[in-house]
Formats: structure tokens, sequence, C-alpha cells
């Protein structure tokens, strides 16, 4: 059993529906990019309900960041997003998951594709090769709704940057509304954007894709016909529509 | 299988934290075979249900059920009769 207690110690607004929980978990054996903790609510009339929340941060100390989208209706997230405060305990369960993971030692390419909250787990992997200065090349394919729902834009830039010519590569679908300046007009990932974004199956790059199931079953698809070996391809779906019980 | 199955709530690698209730090592991260079709994958990668009074993993070639987890205050359950092998890696020795 690995249940522990963690302690809001800052909110961060990342978008107008998305708040990073940054926690302070004493005990915290550290984790690894790419997995979750779940998170458990109880009421006082003893209702509980428990929810898996991917873990956004490079694994430092006993500090846990996770970041949460509100999902219209949802039972946890949106206490989570809009009433949590400073200072409250909550109780936890992980770090959790041994599969969708990167580790810094892994020497391959990495192709990181996200749909909406599904950059969360991916953030970690691109934070954690900041951090630890790992030489694997990534490239990052996102997808957002609009400028404005693309979670960590401004240091998803500053990762990125292409002054450092072994920087992650960062391209985004806007699937609504894209910024000024965008020559490819708004719409979904498609075969033509895999192709032009990320890196060619022979080089044979670990893909991870994370995001609501109907994305990530047709970035599957999408990268095993453009050629990838599907056990080279590591899914995470959250559920039908962004999470539909979050 | 003949009988209909729903789209499944998630994949395997969220019941992680219900398995490490009771197995010491991460069981998402085991490949298992299924004991319907021979198809084998991780668990992290199989179909998790959590409508049901515990949580049931699937395989996703077959949709037949993997394994059953049903956790009482007192006491948990676990049905693994339709994993036919589960390969775990060990960790390197010191």
């Amino acid at each position: 059993m690995n249940r522990r207690v963690g302690t809001v110690t800052a909110v961060r607004a990342e978008t107008r529906t998305a708040r990073t929980l940054v926690l302070d978990v004493p005990g915290w054996p550290g984790h690894l990019a790419g997995q979750h903790v779940d998170l458990r609510l109880t009421a006082e009339d003893g209702y509980s309900a428990t929810r898996s929340y991917s873990i956004a941060s490079a694994s430092d100390g006993t500090r846990v960041e996770v970041t949460v989208e509100r999902v219209p209706d949802g039972e946890v997230s949106p206490y989570l997003t809009e009433q949590i405060q400073i200072g409250t305990p909550l109780e936890l369960r992980g770090p959790l998951g041994g599969w969708f993971v990167w580790r810094p030692e892994q020497p391959e390419p990495v192709q990181l594709v996200g749909g909406g909250s599904g950059l969360v787990p991916l953030m970690a992997m691109l934070r954690t090769r900041a951090r630890r200065g790992a030489p694997a090349p990534f490239r990052l394919l996102c997808s957002a709704r609009d400028p404005g729902s693309l979670l960590y834009a401004d240091e998803l830039r500053r990762l990125t940057s292409t002054v450092d010519g072994a920087a992650p590569r960062l391209t985004v679908a806007w699937t609504r509304t894209a910024p000024d300046g965008e020559q490819r007009p708004p719409g979904r990932v498609d075969a033509a954007l895999v192709s032009a974004a990320t890196w060619p199956a022979d080089l044979e790059p670990t893909c991870y894709a994370c995001g609501p199931t109907g994305f990530v079953e047709t970035v599957a698809d999408l990268l095993v016909a453009a050629g990838h070996d599907p056990a080279r391809i590591r899914t995470e779906r959250f559920g039908p529509t962004g999470g539909a019980r979050r | 299988m003949s009988t209909h199955v729903p789209p499944p709530d998630l994949d395997g690698n969220a019941a992680a934290g219900e398995l490490s209730a009771v197995f010491a090592v991460d069981l998402t991260a085991a490949v298992a075979q299924c004991a319907g079709c021979g198809r084998r994958g991780a668990l992290a990668t199989t179909a998790l249900y959590l409508s049901a009074p515990g949580l049931v993993l699937r395989c996703r070639g077959c949709d037949g059920v993997l394994v059953r987890l049903v956790s009482a205050p007192d006491r948990q359950w676990l049905d693994l009769r339709g994993v036919a092998v589960l390969q775990l890696a060990r960790p390197a020795e010191g």
C-alpha cells in the first residue's frame, strides 16, 4: 500500500478550465515521467470518489504537481479546480503505473502526441528531459482547440525554442481556432500532419500518445499507417470525451 | 463474444492504484496472456471498466474478462481466471 497525504501548497491557473495543484507529499519516493496518482476525496458523510491524475512535474523531492481539467458535471474535477484551498490535505496513492513511462536513460528518439489535457504526462517527460539534460531527441505534436486552451503554452515555447538545435520540436494542431500567422487551417491531426511533424518510422522512435479515447485511437492508427511498429506505440486514453467521469 | 460489450471507461493503466493494494509490484506493466484468445499485452493496455461493483479488465482482442477485483472495507476478491500467463519483469539484482 502506498497511501499518502499531500498538502496543496499552490494552485496555478493554466487555462480557463485547467488548474495545476502543487502538492507537498511527505515521504514521496520520487516518480517516473508518465506516472499518475489516484486522488481520493471523501465527503463528510463518508462517500468517497477516486480519480487518476497524471503527474505533470519532473521528479523533485516531495513536490508533486498534477494538472486537472474541469469537466462540466464532473464529480471531482470541479472541486479540485474551483474550490480547493492552499493548505488542504489530499489523500492520494502513488506513484502509479510502470508502463506509460519514459526514462531519461532511453537512448531512442521520442515522439509525443497529446490531445487536450493528454499533454499532462507528456509535459512530465519534457520537463524530465530538460531537468536531467537527457540527450534523447524529442518531438511533440499536440492538439488544442484554440490558443487559449493550450496547456503550459509559455513553458512549451521555452522548452522547444529553435535557438537550441537539439531542443524538442513542437507542432500544434489547432482544431477550432488557429493563432494569427498559422499556415495550417484549423483541423484535427491527420496523416499529412503526422508525416510532416513526427519522426519517420525508420528512426524507430518510441511514441507516447495520450488524450481522449477517440483522439488516441486515431493517432495510433495514423502512426501505424505511417509505418511505426505497434509495439513502440504506448497509449493512454482518459475517457470518451476528455474524461467523462472526472 | 456474442454478448454486447460497451466501450471501456479507461485503459488498464488506471487500474494501477487498485491493483497496488493487492500486489507488491506494478501489475499494469506485466504482460498478460488472455486465456480466451491468446492475445498478449501489458495489462496497462487492456480495457478498464469501472461501472461494475469492482473493476474489470477485458481483453481488447476478444472482450473476454481478464481480471475482476472487488473491494469491500475489510476484504477484497480477485478473479484472475481470464489470464493464462502473467509475465513480470524482474528488477536487476543489486
